[in-house]
């Protein structure tokens, strides 16, 4: 089904209606009439079916909650762990806040940049990684911290950097 | 002195966070004995226990349920589960290790107030604690303890739900979550009125931190009196203090609320890292006023750090060795403040760029001895004119830092460098394998 936004224009069909079946799940959450409010999981749904919020994800994600796509772009470009630009396949984001400062964080985003062969936060050639600095992950007693594809990892050294990026696939 | 663990008890238990072990532990005793209390005697209750707001404010929580119109339904419950306050990594523990004893909470409050529905408000990166919690309201919900009936056996329907963030600390400050709850970008909402008046969709909510909503059941379960006897003067409890940083035993402590701030960190924590000379410490999460080492032996009740000049605000103590710069401290603390302003107040959306940008020169020793006196005055600026208070949460380190270490500042400006060296951390030097134990749980 197409909408007059366009809502899902571009988008690969029997993704669409995943989306939809996921979003069903999450609309049990909110009043009947309240149905904006689950945008921001919406478009979390929509990076992980299509990748990142592209315009046509948050059309598709107002559409079909009854607002407007101006809205979805409010949110989508807010919050810091909606992505409106493709990134790599595996997110690193390592927490060089006061805490993690304190007890290596900063060594082990030196140690990061150095290994993925980046100059600062950003994609690697082969779209593998994204790498970037994160604000406090709330780790701060197991300290220095990174999140890698949205899992905790927690009192890091080089070694278990190591060990946790030679794991992904 | 025997320590009452109301939060922390169960928390090294295997299997803590499933609906069996509460219950073995006799989890969901304090709903039942509710169900045969008024709901307004539970209210009593809290007032009576001096429960203050564990997300930093230490409002009177009591006293903010009796705000709620009323007339008006319906009304809500939300729980401020956005924990992002560097140094503040308590409540995350509550939701990984003992889900059901906020899930509790919960269903008391909502019981006592009237409310049918309620959210957890939490962080996004927090997706182990989202997943914990989901798991422990869907038991709770399959053995009848929440939905149609409580316990089923009393007919009162409540519902609750996890709505996850998206990465943005201004979303714990109260009216940016209700913002971001509706669906919106995360801007603070002018106050008054409050939420207890217009809060979610325009309808009366009350907001408590995770923290302070655990502690209901053992207030229902024990009685608001003996809550009170555990601390000081309007102040009841214990707290889950986080310490982390430069010491020994880095983790969260469940300690009475008038706790001694030097035992906990020299004692507790273990001391300073590598038997170095303690510097400075943040006592209450990042924005709270910073303390020199000859200031420490207070209690951290949170009228007794007002008084010393700080904010006991969310329990979460950072803790600097001699070796620390603390010019590069502020200078990270200061990224933090300007990557989170919402940017909807001027003062704040300019002020703290501008402040990281100047100390980030500081740092450098590429600045001159006026900087730091402009530094200052754009602090000053952006406190109390903002809409919210993280332009005065952004302002606070920048004014105490220069207060009690003006000296390092002015050393980057005549040295041309930092005199800290090129790491500046000291401790880094270290592989952190070598100093730091397992996360410590309580004692």
């Amino acid at each position: 089904m197409t909408n007059q936004a366009g809502g899902v224009e571009g988008l690969p069909r029997e993704k669409v209606e995943q989306f939809d079946r996921e979003l069903a799940e999450i609309l049990k959450r909110y009043p009947p009439d309240r149905k904006a409010s689950a945008m921001i999981p919406a478009l979390r749904i929509g990076q992980t079916l299509f990748g990142y919020v592209s315009p046509a994800v948050q059309a598709l994600a107002a559409d079909r909650l009854g607002t407007s796509p101006s809205r979805a772009e409010e949110v989508a470009t807010f919050y810091v762990m909606l992505e409106t630009h493709p990134f790599g396949k595996h997110l690193v984001e390592v927490c060089t806040s006061v805490s993690c400062s304190l007890t290596g964080g900063d060594r082990l985003y030196a140690y990061l940049k150095q290994k993925l062969a980046l100059a600062g936060a950003g994609n690697t050639p082969d779209g593998r990684f994204t790498l970037r600095e994160a604000e406090c992950l709330g780790s701060c007693g197991t300290s220095p911290a990174m999140l890698v594809d949205e899992e905790m990892h927690e009192q890091l050294t080089p070694k278990k950097v190591d060990a946790i990026l030679g794991g992904l696939t | 002195m025997s320590e009452t663990l109301i939060l922390s008890a169960r928390w090294a238990k295997p299997g803590s966070a499933t609906l069996e072990s509460y219950r073995a532990d006799g989890g969901y005793a304090a709903l039942d004995k509710a169900l045969g209390m008024e709901p307004s005697a539970i209210v009593d209750e809290v007032k009576k226990s001096n429960l203050r707001g564990r997300g930093g404010a230490g409002f009177a929580t009591g006293l903010k349920w009796t705000f709620l119109p009323k007339d008006i339904r319906p009304r809500y419950l939300t729980v401020n589960a956005d924990e992002s306050e560097p140094g503040t990594f308590k409540d995350r523990y509550i939701m990984e290790l003992d889900p059901h004893m906020l899930l509790e909470g919960i269903a008391l409050t909502c019981y006592a107030l009237d409310i049918h529905l309620a959210y957890i408000y939490i962080r996004g990166e927090f997706a182990k604690q989202a997943r914990a919690l989901e798991t422990a309201i869907a038991e709770a919900r399959a053995a009848g303890v929440i939905g149609s009936k409580l316990l089923g056996k009393k007919d009162f329907p409540l519902e609750i739900h996890v709505h996850r963030g998206a990465g943005a600390y201004i979303c714990g400050e109260e009216s940016a979550l209700l913002e971001s709850l509706e669906g919106k970008k995360g801007y603070p909402r002018l106050k008054p009125p409050f939420p207890a008046i217009v809060g979610l969709w325009g309808k009366p909510t009350i907001i408590n931190n995770v923290e302070t909503i655990a502690n209901v059941p053992w207030i229902v379960q024990h009685g608001g009196e003996a809550f009170a006897a555990l601390g000081v003067g309007k102040s009841g409890g214990t707290r889950l203090f986080g310490v982390s940083g430069h010491v020994n035993r880095p983790g969260v402590y469940e300690k009475p609320v008038a706790y001694n701030l030097k035992q906990l960190i020299m004692e507790d924590a273990g001391g300073v890292l590598g038997g170095r000379a303690l510097k400075a410490v943040i006592p209450g999460g990042s924005s709270a006023p910073v303390l020199a080492a000859h200031e420490i032996d207070i209690s951290m009740e949170f009228d007794a750090v007002k008084a010393a000049g700080s904010m006991s605000g969310s329990g979460g103590v950072i803790v600097f060795d001699e070796s620390a710069c603390m010019v590069r401290a502020l200078a990270r603390l200061a990224k933090f403040y300007a990557e989170e302003s919402c940017g909807q107040c001027t003062p704040c959306r300019e002020g703290t760029n501008w402040m990281e940008g100047m100390l980030e020169r500081i740092e450098a020793g590429h600045a001159v001895a006026a900087d730091v006196a402009r530094l200052e005055q754009v602090a000053n600026s952006i406190a109390g004119n903002t809409i919210c208070a993280l332009g005065d949460a952004a302002a606070m380190p920048v004014q105490s830092f220069i207060k009690k270490f003006k000296p390092e500042f002015l050393a980057h400006v005549e040295l041309r460098r930092c005199p800290c060296g090129d790491d500046g951390w000291g401790l880094t030097q270290e592989p952190r394998d070598a100093v730091a134990g397992p996360m410590r749980y309580a004692r």
